[in-house]
């Protein structure tokens, strides 16, 4: 007996022996088929598959040498009356995507109110994250803020130091902006070994969104900052960490953003509800959450998260302080390591690639661990300190592959082999780890993380 | 009834408080934006700008000696991070790694030679001043903003006295602070030089975008070890269970042929065909909202039940009935609410394992 595996191209194959019982069939032979057998039939195949293959496919084995069980039967989708509209007054995701979820990695952290919760690159289409699967660091867990409570105050070398309500920024004139946000610890748990199985834990500390507010040049002017001698910007959070970051006043002027809209609805909590800095190309830190003051000053704060945290430790033993910039990288997200390939063929290759400084110009792939590379496509939109999509087309023979990423940005910076990272940086400075990333096929489909050279 | 009119007495009080605070310290004229946003207070600019910076720059006035800082530690500190500063429990150890030649010399030499299996915050940081800034404006975790200036000058004394940067006997103050700055481990370990500060930052490597023949031999250097295959849990569930790029099962070893061939033998799809375990059942049913394993929460624990039930012929069924029913009184007046919804079959899968753990 055939069937048709719906979930695999159309493919005619066996059917797993045995999946009727000897009574079963008797009956079946005696009393013909009535909707009640031909029910318990597709329960018996689905039995049946499940102990074997495991693809739950919704199949009818008699149908199988006419055609496709999910166009030859009728579906309960087809044949009965839907949902209400606003069953779900806030939509959520389909219940075949609940795998896709922001997950932590076990051992990372002790505690989970200072902790990172990954997105899963490895589901993801184009370059916008949607909200609920942008990536979580919190320093000291997160609140829901009152926003009629929340207060933006402007001080240090300002003529006026001001303060603002929500409804105050919310009328100033705003942008809306696509920019990626990354962690500086991003790929951080790499740099000696291959440490995590998947691109969700090598690189999910990355999110990508359509940020809205106010410039932060708008409200500086409007405060009359002196940005001749204030060189540098406190931003500070309104949460128990206070967290505060030193920020290259001279260099984000041009494109800071004081956000309170996130994808087209306010800011998540989580991710700094109601109102947010956005530093573009700088590491996610500096974004600071539930931002509740902006000082500017004259010299570098130090402050705990510049002076204990997110500094790069070279290997002689002096630590490189205000590393902000996330420099070129790319990652295929699909296939990519823990995933299967099922079959040879035909498969789109697809990634992301970023760059702190600029646009993505450019981004070649190998299949061969390096040795050959192919330019890959672009998807628009191209932005700058923005996530971009690449997509390259692969026949797979079956046999082993390594495939990589390596991007080029408009400053010409080609995005480096570990090992050249390591020849400079050593091993145990954490932050910015951007170097190209390998994921090995084995002639089973399976692909995994490795590390070449 | 009388809260409405209290909410509305409050509410006046709130908009005439807004209203003065608007009259008083109103709008500049050369505003670009007329109406939108005031000048702060003095208060209100005191109460935020709490940040002092390594010139000391916004430090208070104020002291304290490493004895009281001694005490408000154990009080205070102690559980998360050790008597000492030591413990590696909960956060990375503060103290520990740095020397009396470190104090001299303002390089940690631990940083270089590995000796230290972890790098502790004495180790790494600069700069007094974060010290004082970060416990002022966020330690105790779970109590921040609670310490006064004095009480911040006590604590940072008594870590610094446990580094042996300072004495035992130490009085910090916002007078002395400047010299002890010139004691810290690693006062000269910060570097500037890099391309990282600013976006035309000159990068540190400068690698080639050859396209072919670019390595002579492509060497595997490292691979994720088999102990880590399923450190995250089964990678199978953390990826779509349909199209192209499925997870594959890290619970078991890796298939030994492509799952696409006709074979039958392979589960490359593990998520739909593996049974739920009797603690999934138990959290899907929401009992985990009143029970736990082994605290009484609104309902007893689990372990408490077994023990009531262990020997008794019948329980399971008894128990069944009780749970799908629901009922007071063998556990105190908090009704259990029935359940019947739940089918014979879970409730039994679920009974079982409280009484049996299996």
């Amino acid at each position: 007996m055939t069937r048709i595996d719906t979930k695999r191209r159309g493919q005619i194959q066996q059917a797993p022996e045995n999946f009727l019982t000897q009574d079963a069939i008797a009956d079946l032979n005696k009393n013909g088929m009535d909707n009640t057998r031909r029910g318990f039939m597709r329960n018996g195949f689905m039995a049946a598959l499940s102990g074997a293959v495991g693809f739950g496919a919704s199949i009818n084995a008699l149908a199988s040498t006419e055609g496709d069980p999910a166009i030859l039967e009728k579906q309960v989708w087809q044949t009965t009356l839907g949902k209400n509209v606003a069953t779900m007054p806030y939509g959520t995701p389909s219940i075949y995507e609940a795998n896709l979820i922001r997950r932590e990695s076990p051992g990372l952290t002790r505690v989970s109110a200072a902790s990172v919760a990954f997105t899963p690159l490895q589901g993801l289409f184009g370059i916008i994250t949607p909200n609920g699967l942008h990536f979580e660091r919190q320093h000291q867990g997160w609140y829901n803020i009152d926003p009629e409570m929340h207060r933006l105050m402007v001080n240090g070398l300002v003529k006026h130091n001001r303060v603002f309500t929500m409804n105050d920024l919310m009328r100033l004139p705003s942008v809306s902006r696509i920019h990626f946000i990354e962690c500086g610890a991003n790929t951080g748990l790499e740099w000696g070994n291959v440490a995590v199985p998947t691109v969700q834990y090598t690189h999910g500390m990355l999110s990508c969104c359509e940020f809205t507010g106010v410039p932060l040049s708008v409200l500086l002017e409007e405060c009359g900052a002196d940005l001749k001698k204030g060189k540098y910007l406190l931003a500070e959070g309104g949460d128990g960490s206070g967290m505060t970051r030193t920020v290259n006043l001279d260099d984000v002027l041009n494109d800071a953003i004081v956000a309170w809209g996130m994808n087209g609805e306010m800011l998540r909590p989580e991710n700094g509800f109601p109102l947010r800095l956005v530093v573009p190309g700088v590491q996610g830190v500096s974004w600071v959450k539930w931002l509740r003051r902006l000082e500017v000053g004259d010299m570098p704060y130090a402050t705990k998260d510049e002076a204990v945290h997110y500094n790069d430790l070279m290997p002689d033993g002096l630590a490189r302080q205000y590393t902000s910039i996330q420099e070129c990288k790319s990652v295929i997200t699909t296939p990519s390591g823990g995933q299967q390939l099922l079959d040879k063929g035909f498969y789109n290759v697809s990634g992301l690639a970023w760059s702190g400084r600029g646009k993505i110009k450019r981004v070649d792939v190998s299949f061969d661990g390096g040795n050959n590379w192919k330019t890959a496509r672009l998807e628009t939109p191209v932005l700058t300190k923005a996530l971009t999509r690449f997509n390259i087309d692969w026949v797979w023979d079956g046999s082993p592959a390594i495939l990589q990423s390596r991007a080029i940005d408009e400053t010409g910076y080609v995005q480096p082999a570990i090992k050249l990272l390591r020849d400079v940086r050593g091993t145990r400075s954490i932050y910015h780890n951007n170097a190209i990333q390998s994921w090995k096929v084995d002639s089973n489909g399976e692909l995994s993380n490795v590390q070449v050279g | 009834m009388y809260k409405l009119v209290k909410f509305a007495t409050a509410a006046i009080l709130l908009s005439t408080m807004i209203a003065v605070i608007g009259s008083a310290y109103a709008q500049k004229s050369n505003t670009k934006f007329p109406g939108i946003g005031r000048d702060a207070t003095p208060a209100e600019v005191a109460a935020w700008d709490i940040d002092v910076r390594p010139d000391f720059k916004g430090l208070p006035k104020g002291s304290g000696s490493v004895e009281k800082g001694q005490q408000l530690w154990e009080s205070k500190c102690a559980v998360c991070h050790g008597s000492f500063g030591e413990s590696n429990e909960i956060f990375t150890p503060i103290i520990g790694g740095t020397t009396q030649d470190d104090i001299k010399t303002g390089r940690v030499a631990s940083l270089t030679d590995r000796k230290q299996p972890q790098r502790t915050t004495i180790m790494k940081v600069a700069t007094v001043s974060s010290l004082w800034d970060y416990i002022y404006r966020a330690m105790p975790w779970n109590a921040p903003r609670s310490l006064s200036a004095d009480d911040t000058f006590a604590l940072v004394a008594y870590l610094l006295s446990m580094a042996e940067v300072i004495p035992d006997d130490f009085v910090l103050s916002d007078t002395n602070i400047a010299e002890v700055q010139k004691r810290m481990p690693n006062r000269n370990g910060m570097t500037l030089k890099h391309g990282l500060w600013n976006a035309k930052g000159k990068p540190d490597v400068q690698a080639s975008a050859c396209m072919h023949n670019c390595v002579a031999f492509v060497q595997i250097g490292s691979v994720l070890p088999d102990y880590a295959r399923n450190a995250h849990g089964n990678i199978a569930e953390q990826n779509r269970e349909y199209g192209p790029f499925r997870g594959s099962d890290s619970t078991k070893p890796p298939l030994d042929k492509l799952p696409g061939s006709v074979s039958t033998q392979t589960s490359a799809h593990p998520a739909i065909a593996k049974p739920k375990t009797p603690e999934d059942l138990f959290k899907e049913n929401n009992c985990s909202a009143c029970h736990a394993k082994a605290t009484k929460l609104v309902g007893p624990s689990l372990s408490e039940i077994s023990r009531k039930y262990q020997g008794q012929a019948g329980a399971e069924d008894k128990l069944v009935a009780k749970v799908k029913a629901g009922g007071s009184g063998v556990w105190g007046p908090i009704p259990m609410p029935s359940h019947p919804d739940i089918s014979n079959e879970t409730l039994h899968t679920l009974v079982h394992w409280v009484l049996t753990g299996q």
